[in-house]
């Protein structure tokens, strides 16, 4: 079985509009962002106690938020989770101390003798810690991309370089700008998948990159976009094969991986599909762009 | 067939019988049941698991704690080796605490590790861990100071009962009170106290109300005042940890008073050990020698020379935890011991306790992350399940687009996945990578991501087939074409996953792993281990079609 092969698609024909749409989505994002002050941070990056309690029967959120009312915790935020006898109960770090965990452990057994609790799990991240872990985490990406950079203009031209990790930087603001418009939490595994989505995007560019290369020999005197356009289509069978196998297991993860992983295996579902549209119309025509540009300018002169 | 080929089959073998052998003591391990390890020997079945994947704490259950020590205001030679002694100090507490397999590593300046797996009771274990120790050797108040205390404390509580209408009833015409209501209301503390030694002691259950009571009095205005410096008493309240059996065979707590100030605090123990017979009345009873800095052998000296006769305190965190007599002067320099009809246990209690207190720096508990067992063993049933989902949709789709090809990545993503087994189970590395939630999803990205070696080859093939080259050819040359695309796409993810090994932590470090590993691995059974197969397949049987 074969699909995809001797496709004479005309990807760079659509490159404008690509960019508007690309554009868009980014505005989009960013509109949402600035909107709530920047990505809605987990306890990771900013500090706090989450807690992770599950009851023998279902319990209404309401009645978790009134038994925290009794131990000054009414400003806790309570979500159901997986099912309405779990429960996320989150709570600010200026809540209370190391002690926190055992007081609504208490109030909440207390108020309902019938319905015992179980902790599930806690995650306690403390001020300094939060905000040393968001500097790590910025860091993070920003290396990854450096090292991208440079990598690739080793490996290719510097204007491939900066095609790749404009592609990067636009599925990175893409998924930080869906997770803010669903109002998701960005957390430590959140940002793991972003850089893993940085590392699967980039795959799928240099693939095509390296089809450019290939091809740039073999049609030598044909123009950089017709070159470009038969390296998109002849890669195209492998760039969406290799797509359709990760965002099946993606897919997988999310829909049965659990509840603890369902952010980290949505924020990579939203990658893989970007990565892979930018792969084909953000990257390789980004490329050709600043390519026609400099043609343009040497005539000119 | 060349004898490089020869060569290629021989490591392609070697290596995955490598992988299926060390792999299978994982799977060995895991698909133990309950009573099955119970019915292991301890040696064989600890040897089993440490040749087994080390599961991290998110999915075996367990809880991740990161301390950090406050150095401020610590004098310098304090400060240099406070790290160390933290260290010692959290070692023994955890030692006391009986949990299977500890770590505890150092991060950085000022910051602890501390890993326990499979750990039940959140609460106390961070009780444990996280307070501060701050051990103190504080006199026992004089019987004089303490009958003062005591008479104070009454005064003011039947003041307050009184306000509050809480005292027993007036005595009426004709109907003189009992002794015990005479006594309940005009001494309502002392009247529950007995003595015993000179020390006062409550009945276990009447410690509550009493603390209750204590809490409502305001103790600064009430307690005896230092004479040296009236702005404050000059003693305070300490309750016994344990409890005790008196003659009438009822439980009892003890209640001491206090001096205010500390003799000197737990900094000056330099060492404290069990040895036997330092106490000629109980000859077969342990007995606990501490050694002490000079400073702090000068101060003991001089009051235990004054003050023969008298209790000294072991006060840990405000709690005192034993109140040895003093029996004679202890010159400086000589060990000082501590005696009694002490049980094993006892004595081993109160070294630890003297070794913990030489911690002089607050602890505090930065971050933790505390996964109950239920929610880690549903976590790794959900994510195998999504494997085994991903995988089989995987291959299901590699079997329909390359046929035989495909089934021959289908065998390369099975070595890939015992390769990160085996190599995961066997790294040379300490503390050994553990298997995470997010590694398990790395090894899940991991099954989409191998096959995209062969995905790459196979379309080669098939430019190459379409090219009207033969079977040996086109195959030489797909392997050949795709090889350096394939190696720049994964440099670049490799790239990624080592800035997450660089700067993660915990469970996202595990993915770095796995995701790394399985890029590894799928370079090895992707390309090298296929290229042997489909060379096998063409040369041996010459085939004339490539079912691709």
């Amino acid at each position: 079985m074969e699909f995809l092969v001797g496709t004479k698609f005309n990807f760079l024909g659509h490159r404008r509009a690509a960019f508007i749409l690309s554009v868009v989505l980014i505005v989009a994002g960013a509109i949402s962002l600035l909107a709530h002050g920047g990505p809605r941070l987990g306890i990771d990056f900013q500090g706090g106690i989450l807690m992770q309690v599950q009851f023998e029967q279902p319990i209404p959120a309401q009645d978790i938020r009134d038994a925290l009312a009794n131990v000054g915790l009414a400003d806790s935020e309570i979500q159901h989770f997986g099912g309405d006898r779990e429960a996320i109960i989150r709570v600010g770090e200026e809540a209370g101390g190391e002690d926190v965990t055992d007081e609504i452990m208490g109030a909440l057994n207390d108020a309902h003798p019938g319905n015992p609790a179980e902790v599930r799990r806690v995650e306690l991240v403390g001020p300094k810690v939060g905000s040393e872990l968001r500097n790590r985490a910025t860091l993070a990406i920003l290396y990854a991309l450096v090292g991208i950079l440079i990598y690739i203009s080793l490996r290719f031209e510097f204007k491939f370089a900066v095609g790749a990790v404009a592609a990067l930087v636009h599925d990175v603001l893409i998924t930080l700008g869906v997770f803010s418009l669903l109002g998701l939490e960005v957390t430590l595994p959140v940002v793991a998948a972003l850089l893993t989505i940085v590392g699967y995007s980039l795959n799928d560019t240099i693939v095509i990159y390296d089809r450019i290369r290939e091809d740039r020999r073999k049609m030598y005197g044909k123009s950089f976009v017709d070159i470009v356009n038969t390296s998109l289509n002849e890669s195209l069978s492998r760039t969406i094969v290799t797509s359709v196998t990760t965002l099946v297991v993606v897919i997988c993860l999310f829909a049965f991986g659990g509840e603890v992983i369902r952010d980290f295996a949505f924020a990579l579902m939203i990658g893989v599909i970007v990565g892979t549209y930018s792969s084909l119309y953000v990257a390789s025509p980004l490329v050709v762009e600043w390519q026609v540009h400099a043609e343009a300018r040497r005539r000119r002169r | 067939m060349t004898s490089k080929m020869r060569w290629k089959i021989v490591l392609v073998v070697v290596v995955l019988i490598w992988a299926a052998w060390r792999a299978s003591y994982t799977f060995s391990f895991f698909s133990l049941s309950e009573e099955q390890k119970a019915a292991t020997p301890a040696e064989q079945l600890e040897a089993l698991e440490n040749k087994s994947l080390n599961l991290g704490l998110d999915l075996q259950g367990g809880m991740h704690l990161v301390l950090e020590v406050d150095k401020e205001g610590l004098p310098a030679d304090q400060a240099s080796d406070v790290m160390e002694r933290a260290l010692e100090v959290i070692g023994n507490r955890i030692d006391q605490f009986g949990v299977a397999e500890p770590s505890i590593q150092r991060e950085g300046d000022d910051r602890i590790i501390v890993q326990l797996p499979g750990l039940q009771d959140e609460q106390r274990a961070k009780r444990l861990i996280g307070r501060t120790a701050l051990l103190e050797f504080v006199p026992v108040e004089t019987p004089d100071q303490t009958d003062l205390t005591i008479r104070a404390i009454d005064r003011a509580l039947r003041d307050t009962l009184a306000a509050h209408g809480e005292l027993p009833p007036e005595p009426a015409e004709g109907m003189p009170l009992s002794e015990a209501e005479q006594m309940a209301r005009e001494r309502p503390f002392s009247s529950r106290i007995r003595f015993s030694m000179q020390i006062p002691f409550f009945l276990e259950e009447d410690v509550e109300w009493a603390e209750e009571q204590l809490a409502r009095l305001d103790l600064d205005a009430i307690l005896p005042l230092d004479p040296d410096d009236p702005t404050r008493p000059r003693v305070r309240l300490g309750w016994d940890k344990e409890t005790r059996t008196l003659q009438d065979e009822k439980e009892y707590r003890a209640f001491y008073v206090l001096a205010a100030d500390a003799l000197m605090t737990g900094s000056v123990v330099i060492s404290a050990d069990i040895r036997p017979g330092l106490d000629p009345d109980y000859p077969n009873a342990p007995g606990v020698s501490m050694r002490l800095t000079r400073a702090g052998g000068r101060v003991f000296a001089e009051h235990t020379g004054n003050h023969i006769g008298e209790y000294v305190a072991l006060v840990l965190d405000g709690v005192v935890h034993s109140a040895p007599v003093i029996r004679s002067r202890i010159p400086a320099g000589t060990p000082a011991s501590i005696t009694g009809n002490f049980s094993d246990e006892e004595a081993r209690d109160t070294t630890i306790l003297l070794r913990a207190g030489k911690l002089p720096a607050p602890m505090t508990i930065v971050e933790e992350r505390t996964v109950g067992p239920s929610l880690g063993r549903d976590s790794v049933t959900q994510g195998i399940r999504a494997m085994l989902i991903g995988g089989l949709l995987v291959v299901i789709f590699m079997l329909i687009y390359y046929k035989a090809a495909g089934a021959v990545a289908v065998g390369a993503l099975a070595g890939n996945l015992l390769l990160i087994v085996a190599l995961m189970s066997s790294l040379p590395v300490s503390p050994k990578p553990a298997l995470t939630l997010p590694g398990l999803a790395g090894i899940i990205l991991t099954i989409g991501m191998a096959v995209d070696a062969n995905v790459l080859i196979f379309e080669r093939i098939r430019e190459e087939l379409r090219n009207q080259k033969t079977i040996r050819a086109a195959i030489r040359d797909g392997y050949e074409r795709a090889f350096t695309t394939i190696l720049d796409a994964n440099v670049t993810t490799l790239i990624a996953a080592a800035v997450l090994l660089r700067f993660g932590t915990g469970p996202i470090k595990g993915f770095a792993v796995t995701l790394s590993l399985g890029i590894l691995a799928s370079m090895f059974t992707a390309i090298v281990a296929t290229r042997v197969v489909f060379d096998l397949i063409t040369v041996k049987w010459n085939v004339k079609h490539l079912s691709i």
